[in-house]
């Protein structure tokens, strides 16, 4: 039993940096190009984590302290979700708000070592990034609100467990409004397209890329680990959501997971591909508008 | 929630919601046409399996008006006054799609304290008509431009029309295509005060136009 609880943290450590691989190779084939390799993410960390590391003189303990926080934040998301059929590690009651919150620790760590640095297009990047996840944090709690008024669980592990498909014919239109205001959140929190261009080689358009500027090495090495770790948490809570498949068969769950977050991966990259960024200006409608859909599933389960 | 009437509902209070955050005028005529469309569809949903020929005809004569003669109508005044978005508004778009989603949950208390002679078929309906209703008072108040106001007015006859289908057993036809016809005559008759308004001032801007007087 402890092995299968510990499954998840495993699969999740050995596959998430194959998330952005798909998500790259889904825009080269947009694209008409042959892209990187879907294990290019791999050999960047291999080739980062042998490098050693330059800091800057103006920067302190706490510019060191940031990309460990954030692994350490994304382990432990990890042992509170539950993936397919198999089991969280750990599980109580309430444990939805620290999955929450735990990405609010690592984003504050993220925003102090980028103002650690003293460097004026870091303190842009850190000022979007908190008036962005501001607003996104209603919507993905709310959000879970709604689900927990729907299954009266307030555990994720049993919130999963309990969500059936027939539940779709049941309150359909409010899992689609949860599940699309997940999207967004999903979006936001990675910076992908339509709020952020994590291609973009502009300091003064770049949101996330700008507040990682100045790491190197194993530093920056252990960031993008939390990076694709976080696509694959909030894609795990997204389809855990919106496919909530249990077949009787443990493998069977499991593989059916994988391939929905191969699919979700795909889906952002077609997103990519097919949509261009919208102006900064725009993002806190949009966002609202998401937090506005979870309002609205939230009065629809709670009539 | 569990038919196609709750979906309906849905999208109702969603294209309400997407009025309220959209500054483009023609992207606003071709949400209220929508909404207009897909209202007309309501009463074969709503009237429980059974169906009568004299449904279709309505169903088909309701959709053509809002979602076909209407759009067509404000989209020939768009191009002739060249407005092409809401400048600036009185209330902004952000703020508008809030204080929407907080007038909803308003409507959602308010139909529940509210007796009714008989059961809707769908619980939604009362209160996204309230709502429907107010997010159309809400754009004629709160924007600035003439085309917006007429966008308004359509929608809070939609909410209207959608109250209408949750009280009445079966309204009279005859009725039906009166009210019809008189908001096709007013929308005909605001889109040619617009087209002066625009030929006198060179602009759609209602808030401009308390200063004639003076």
């Amino acid at each position: 039993m402890t092995a299968l609880k510990l499954l998840h943290p495993l699969i999740a450590l050995a596959a998430a940096p194959l998330l952005p691989g798909v998500i790259n190779r889904t825009k080269a084939l947009f694209a008409g190009r042959t892209g990187q390799p879907v294990l290019q993410l791999y050999y960047d960390l291999w080739k980062l984590l042998r490098k050693g590391a330059v800091y800057s003189r103006s920067t302190t303990w706490i510019f060191r302290l940031g990309p460990m926080i954030g692994i350490s934040v994304a382990l432990l998301a990890l042992t509170i979700l539950p993936f397919g059929g198999l089991p969280a590690a750990i599980r109580f009651e309430g444990d939805l708000i620290l999955f929450a919150y735990l990405f609010g620790l690592a984003r504050f760590f993220t925003i102090v070592m980028a103002l650690d640095t003293g460097s004026s297009f870091e303190g842009m990047g850190a000022a979007r990034e908190a008036t962005f996840s501001t607003l996104c944090e209603p919507a993905l709690l709310i959000g879970l609100a709604a689900i927990t008024k729907y299954t009266g669980s307030v555990s994720l592990s049993q919130m999963f467990s309990s969500l059936r498909f027939s539940d779709w014919g049941q309150a359909g239109p409010a899992f689609i409004l949860v599940g699309s205001a997940l999207l967004i959140v999903f979006l936001t929190e990675n910076s992908r397209m339509p709020i952020d261009d994590p291609n973009t080689h502009l300091e003064l358009t770049m949101i996330h890329e700008v507040m990682i500027l100045d790491h190197s090495g194993p530093d920056l090495a252990l960031i993008l680990y939390a990076a694709a770790l976080k696509l694959w948490l909030l894609g795990t809570l997204l389809i855990g959501i919106v496919v909530p498949v249990h077949s009787g068969h443990p493998a069977l769950d499991v593989l059916i997971a994988v391939l929905c977050m191969a699919l979700l991966a795909v889906l952002v990259g077609i997103i990519e591909s097919s949509m261009a960024r919208i102006r900064l200006l725009h993002v806190p409608a949009l966002l609202i508008g998401a937090t506005t859909l979870s309002v609205l599933a939230l009065v629809l389960t709670a009539r | 929630m569990n038919n196609i009437a709750d979906t309906i509902m849905i999208f109702l209070v969603l294209t309400n919601l997407a009025l309220l955050g959209v500054s483009r005028l023609g992207t606003c005529i071709r949400i209220v046409a929508l909404q207009g469309a897909v209202l007309g569809l309501l009463p074969l949903v709503s009237s429980g399996g059974h169906v009568e020929w004299h449904l279709y005809f309505f169903s088909a004569v309701v959709v053509g008006f809002k979602g076909m003669v209407f759009p067509w109508l404000l989209r020939r005044t768009l191009k002739e006054v060249k407005a092409q978005r809401e400048i600036e508004p009185f209330i902004g778009y952000g703020t508008s799609i809030a204080l929407g989603t907080a007038v909803f949950v308003l409507c959602m208390w308010l139909s529940s304290r509210l007796p009714l002679p008989k059961e809707p078929p769908s619980m939604l309906i009362v209160p996204v008509a309230f709502f429907t209703i107010m997010s159309g008072l809400f754009l004629i108040i709160s924007r600035k431009k003439a085309l917006t106001q007429v966008l308004g007015y359509l929608v809070m006859e939609n909410g209207i029309y959608t109250f209408g289908a949750a009280i009445v057993e079966r309204q009279p036809v005859l009725v039906e295509l009166g009210i019809l016809l008189d908001v096709f005559v007013a929308v005909f008759v605001m889109g040619i005060a617009m087209f002066h308004i625009h030929r006198e001032f060179d602009h759609i801007d209602t808030d401009q136009l308390s200063r004639l007087r003076t």
